[in-house]
């Protein structure tokens, strides 16, 4: 997603000296290597603040982002995003940024098609996308795995449940790209990513209008919202918009993270493919470890979180990855165990915002290893190429060359 | 032995179904994701590794399991 750094990116944030008092999530020395710098700030206290972004908190243990998540009488989820600047509230994603009563409706409608059961019936297509991207470049002895395979998996995952090309996948790539990383500091990017999207998708509600399916698109145009009512348009396309910013990146982070993870760690690639049964467990911990997303809440009203002050007008900048390393939530948190017993990580948040597509993420990460593993049980990092990492709300690998085979 | 009862949480419940998946037997998914103990919520004889693995890994402490 951040292959090519835009003009439009000024100003540049000056580099951080102070992490305790000055944080900067988008700081090119904490998108390298956050963990440090959040032991450091944990050490330091359960909520730091930061003057960057108009002022923003961020809670470092595992119980202070939990005090905040299930706190949605001081916390709103209006603005989801830590940004420079804070415009108008316009385009809405419900429910992700709603707040009660509002958001329960506007959930249950998205949360059916995204069972474990529905997950099942779409994981044969997810498996088939994968072999045909591993067709692509395996005769290639390396590859880019972000952008020839992790990148692609959710993009066509999502686009063939709400029945739309799977091709149109760069599109989607390119928006999310503008709002997600580029938004940050510039709004007109953010913004020019919402229209294109927005455009792009009414003209397939219309088509929907014409020719009704039973794609997630016709779903939920047949869904009924809290009155009876069909949802309106400008609910069902806040909900699509969701569904790609939250439903692409993220997976493309996570599958990358872990496929980061297991190109440097022989010892758990050879216990995968030697213990299969490890898969799930597997797969929480890089959850856990790697969690991709960083969420964000806005102070309403005065209050404390774990003894600590928070004043109203500040941002909070929710991260479930810190939470998911305090060592007082899982023991030796820094270490990655695959066969880790105990894990409630917090990778899919928690309280009612907990992750409409979770079991969609787990699916695809889930299928996209172990088709990986079965064609390419030895890979490495390539030692001449350079892992590069997304800036944000939202961490994974973008550029991750690997070479296959055992090596020398 | 003692026999375990299990019993999820309906105000807590986020419907992360970790519970489903690590003990298929002991838990059923409504329509919206959320958690329910399969039957009665007795844990039968063999399966108590699973329900304590269940309450272990649900990230909203949603799970409540009574010895009896």
């Amino acid at each position: 997603m951040s292959d090519s750094p835009s003009a439009s990116y000024l100003p540049e944030h000056p580099p951080v000296t102070d992490w305790v008092n000055d944080f900067d999530h988008t700081d090119p020395v904490w998108t390298e290597d956050p963990f440090p710098i959040w032991e450091t700030l944990r050490a330091a206290s359960p909520v730091v603040h930061t003057e960057r972004f108009l002022g923003c908190y961020m809670p470092t243990t595992y119980q202070a982002v939990k005090e905040i998540a299930y706190d949605t009488e001081h916390f709103s989820s209006r603005r989801v995003i830590v940004r420079d600047i804070r415009p108008e509230i316009s385009a809405r994603a419900p429910p992700i940024t709603s707040d009660p009563p509002e958001h329960k409706p506007a959930k249950q409608v998205l949360l059916p098609p995204f069972t474990p059961d529905a997950m099942k019936r779409l994981e044969p297509r997810v498996r088939a996308i994968c072999n045909e991207l591993i067709d692509e470049f395996i005769a290639d002895g390396g590859c880019d795995a972000a952008a020839r395979y992790t990148k692609h998996i959710p993009v066509r995952a999502i686009a063939h449940m709400l029945g739309i090309p799977e091709k149109d996948g760069d599109l989607f790539i390119k928006w999310i790209h503008q709002i997600l990383e580029l938004g940050i500091k510039d709004d007109d990017q953010m913004m020019s990513g919402v229209r294109e999207m927005t455009g792009y998708f009414m003209a397939h509600l219309e088509q929907r209008k014409l020719e009704p399916g039973n794609d997630l698109i016709s779903q939920l145009m047949r869904a009924k919202g809290p009155d009876g009512q069909p949802l309106s348009d400008d609910h069902v396309l806040g909900s699509l918009r969701l569904l790609l910013i939250a439903g692409i990146d993220t997976t493309w982070s996570a599958i990358g993270s872990s496929l980061w993870h297991l190109a440097r760690t022989p010892a758990d690639r050879e216990r995968l493919v030697s213990e299969p049964a490890l898969m799930p467990s597997a797969i929480e911990e890089f959850l856990r470890a790697y969690s991709p997303v960083t969420m964000a809440r806005e102070v309403m009203k005065e209050t404390t979180i774990s003894g600590c002050p928070v004043k109203s007008g500040n941002m909070v900048l929710l991260s479930f990855p810190a939470a998911n390393r305090d060592p007082a939530m899982f023991p030796d948190a820094d270490r990655v165990m695959i066969d880790r017993k105990e894990n409630r990580h917090a990778a899919f948040g928690l309280g009612i915002h907990r992750c409409v597509g979770s079991n969609l993420a787990r699916m695809e990460m889930t299928v996209a290893i172990e088709e990986w593993l079965k064609r390419i049980p030895d890979f490495r990092l390539d030692p001449a190429g350079k892992v590069t990492w997304s800036e944000g709300t939202v961490r994974g690998p973008r550029q991750l060359p690997v070479l296959f085979g055992k090596g020398s | 032995m003692s026999k375990l009862r299990i019993r999820v949480d309906q105000d807590k419940c986020q419907g992360h179904a970790r519970c489903k998946s690590l003990a298929p037997e002991l838990f059923e998914l409504d329509e919206y994701g959320n958690a329910h103990e399969a039957g009665d919520g007795v844990v039968p004889a063999g399966l108590e590794d699973k329900a304590w693995l269940a309450q272990t890994n649900c990230p909203e402490i949603a799970i409540e399991v009574t010895e009896e």
